[in-house]
């Protein structure tokens, strides 16, 4: 049985400065970081969300209206405690422009501004959200304004594209392509001929490819980028390192499904590999308990408790068997009309329970291949909601979920 | 062959989008076998490098190459219709360019240099939109390919393609914008200004796939919206996925649950503590009758934009061949193809 994660003690330990959430997408990473926020900074902690892109609604309910790229302070916070929380949306082209104005003087800063290939770059989704998260993470932690960060990551294809961006940054860089672009002179040093040969067939396949003036473009973007190359790369490899470090804490949120799992496992191992402090997963949208552990009826059904007694003990095809027979029993009737009172009503309500079931042992199995899998990985659970949240009431019954005694 | 009307006569490209988990690829295998009637043939194609299509079908990794993956559903249950030929495909950039190069310049090797020299890492990361291009390129391709000889003389009668998610949609099918701002002219220019010629044009649809929940509608709605704002681009349907059904009638399950009445009859029915059980169900019952009143709310969100919304049932033993054949029907009774 895998140990039951407990959230509120890695908020709780100052020594934690920055949680990472990651997972693929539509798994509900910016709630869940939001919500460990909001839990956080109202048990008294000065915390930080850096989140990348938050359904609309929930990011009014911060205060976030527009990418300002700056944390807000989030009204509506329980301050008793003495925390605060910021929140900020990661604006990507504004965090990449400021790079690069940080590390180019200003002609070449806007030589680099103005060019088509980096405005391309700057403002595509695949991998620079990455970067550019990973950036202003760095930023934010550098400036020690918040005691705890607690990051959104972008909503990548695979929650590993997190880890790969810097490294992905450095094999560009270092690659053999670029070399050839930006410095056609070393062509004449030795192996000089067959770097020659090997030239004039590149460009003259990416002449055909792209076009003589979109390769010119390329190349002056590059000449004009190399020089800070440098400086970014080093502060990409400090953050990569800041991950490692003892003050951070990855949680990887899946649902209890087989593609986010899936994404869930090679994420924990490849943290394994990196040293990078997994704390654990959270399991979302759970339907019925996996480990054994209650789930409640959910942190907001007010009514009876669906997680009660009887629950457990009935099973899916107990369940039916009842309903069939009171269904059979309004047949004879003459109609669920002629039943006697609450027949339909229960059977309905059987045949739901049933399905509950079975969706449960549908979870149950597929969270149990991943926990055989990884028996040392502390879980939690947190029940499906039937509605989005979307206020800060909200967040905090999520967080309330994580509590270690709910 | 069968003549039947379907709501997208005359689309030979269905793009198939959805926000991350409502089973994009679900429903865009189930609509390739869905259109694979009467002996169609139908092309899947997979854009992400998921691997999800050969997963569903229970098949090995799918190559950069088209392979037959299983047969559609037939017209007619007593096997005088068997249905036509899915076939199935992945495309990755690096597969796409080598493609590329080879096609329209006859150039392997240099395809083969480029790639060992890094050049589709230097595609992608430096400008997604080339990447983009390439990919979007080999569907239109595969859409356009003739075949002398086959009823429609086509290669396909028609392709499915496994999209980017809803967030990605319009910067992934928009190639020509998307290009513009790189190359002016040229080769690529050219390219792109063809394939954004099939994908702007009566000839390719635009689907989104989404669950009854806040976020995943929001999302289509722009989705939509963004699809709507680009000259020529023809959103599609709605495919509502994994959608529950209610257990009771709507008014039965706005009432509050007789509690007594419903102890009786769990009592009759043989269980044990009825009292308690019916509490129990009662919650169950009620958190239903939430789920299906938001649900209502966010169908009728997506009724406004107009689209034709087909619905597919949830299927909570997971999603095998035979429940893919099933959402398929669905697919087909419902108009979708």
């Amino acid at each position: 049985m895998n140990p039951r994660l407990d959230i509120d003690r890695i908020t709780d330990d100052r020594r934690t400065r920055i949680i990472v959430c990651c997972g693929s997408g539509g798994v509900g990473k910016t709630t869940t970081a939001a919500a460990i926020g909001l839990r956080a900074a109202e048990r008294g902690r000065q915390v930080c969300v850096l989140t990348v892109d938050p359904a609309r609604r929930l990011a009014q309910s911060m205060g976030l209206t527009s990418l300002d790229n700056t944390p807000r302070l989030v009204d509506g916070v329980d301050d008793e405690a003495g925390g605060s929380l910021h929140a900020m949306m990661l604006d990507m082209k504004r965090t990449f422009d400021e790079v690069v104005e940080a590390h180019a003087d200003p002609a070449r800063a806007a030589q680099i501004l103005a060019n088509p290939f980096y405005q391309s770059l700057s403002s595509s989704f695949a991998g620079t959200q990455e970067y550019m998260a990973m950036e202003k993470l760095g930023q934010l932690r550098r400036s020690d304004e918040w005691d705890l960060i607690v990051v959104d990551t972008p909503p990548s294809r695979s929650a590993l594209d997190f880890l790969d961006a810097p490294e992905r940054l450095g094999r560009f860089l270092d690659g053999r392509l670029i070399r050839i672009l930006t410095a056609p002179v070393k062509a004449t040093r030795p192996f000089g001929r067959v770097l020659n040969a090997g030239l004039s067939v590149m460009t003259g396949a990416m002449t055909k490819l792209l076009g003589a003036q979109v390769l010119r473009d390329a190349q002056t973007f590059i000449t004009a980028f190399d020089t800070m190359f440098g400086g970014f790369r080093e502060r990409a490899e400090s953050t990569y390192r800041l991950l490692q470090a003892p003050g951070t804490s990855f949680l990887v949120i899946a649902m209890p499904e087989p593609d986010a799992l899936r994404e869930a496992s090679y994420f924990v191992e490849r943290l394994a590999e990196e040293r990078m402090p997994l704390a654990g997963l959270i399991l979302n949208r759970v339907h019925s308990s996996i480990t054994g552990g209650p789930v409640s009826g959910g942190p907001v059904s007010g009514g009876p408790v669906s997680g009660g007694a009887g629950f457990s003990r009935l099973s899916a095809a107990r369940s039916l068997a009842a309903a069939e027979t009171l269904e059979a029993v309004s047949q004879n009737a003459g109609g669920a009309s002629e039943a006697p009172p609450g027949y339909s009503a229960a059977a309905a309500a059987l045949r739901l329970h049933a399905e509950r079931m079975n969706l449960g042992t549908r979870e149950r199995r597929v969270a149990g291949s991943f926990m055989s899998a990884h028996p040392a990985v502390p879980v939690i659970e947190v029940p499906a909601l039937p509605d989005d949240v979307h206020d800060l009431a909200g967040l905090r019954r999520v967080g309330e979920s994580f509590a270690w005694n709910s | 062959m069968t003549a039947r009307d379907t709501d997208w006569d005359g689309v030979r490209l269905h793009v198939v989008t959805g926000k991350g988990g409502t089973g994009k690829t679900t429903v865009a295998a189930a609509l390739s076998l869905a259109l694979a009637h009467a002996s169609r043939k139908v092309l899947l194609i997979e854009a992400e490098g998921r691997q999800g299509i050969a997963r569903l079908f229970d098949r090995p990794p799918l190559p950069y190459a088209e392979r037959k993956i299983a047969i559609g559903l037939g017209e007619a249950h007593d096997g005088r219709d068997p249905g036509g030929d899915v076939y199935a495909m992945a495309i990755d950039p690096e597969g796409a360019l080598l493609d590329y190069l080879h096609m329209f310049y006859g150039m392997r090797t240099a395809g083969v240099a480029l790639t060992r020299l890094g050049m589709v890492d230097f595609a992608t990361t430096i400008a997604p939109g080339l990447a983009d291009v390439l990919v979007t390129g080999k569907a239109t391709e595969a859409t356009r390919r003739k075949q002398p000889g086959s009823a429609s003389g086509f290669a396909y009668d028609t392709v499915v393609l496994d999209a980017p998610p809803t967030g990605r949609i319009g910067r992934f099918l928009n190639v020509s914008a998307e290009v513009s701002g790189l190359a002016k002219v040229g080769p690529i220019r050219a390219h792109a200004d063809t394939v954004a010629n099939v994908i702007k044009s009566p000839q390719t649809a635009v689907h989104f796939v989404c669950t009854l929940e806040e976020m995943p509608v929001q999302e289509t709605l722009d989705g939509i919206a963004e699809m709507r704002a680009i000259p020529g681009m023809q959103v599609g349907g709605i495919v509502v996925n994994m959608a529950r059904p209610p257990v009771l009638s709507r008014p039965e399950l706005k009432a509050p649950p007789d509690l007594t009445a419903m102890a009786a009859a769990l009592g009759a029915a043989g269980l044990y503590d009825p009292g308690s059980l019916a509490a129990v169900l009662a919650g169950e019952l009620g958190e239903h009758a939430r789920h299906i009143e938001l649900a209502d709310r966010e169908r009728a969100e997506l009724g406004a934009t107009g689209q034709p919304i087909y619905e597919l049932p949830l299927i909570a033993e997971g999603i095998d061949l035979a429940a893919l054949h099933r959402l398929a029907a669905e697919l087909r009774d419902q108009g979708a193809a």
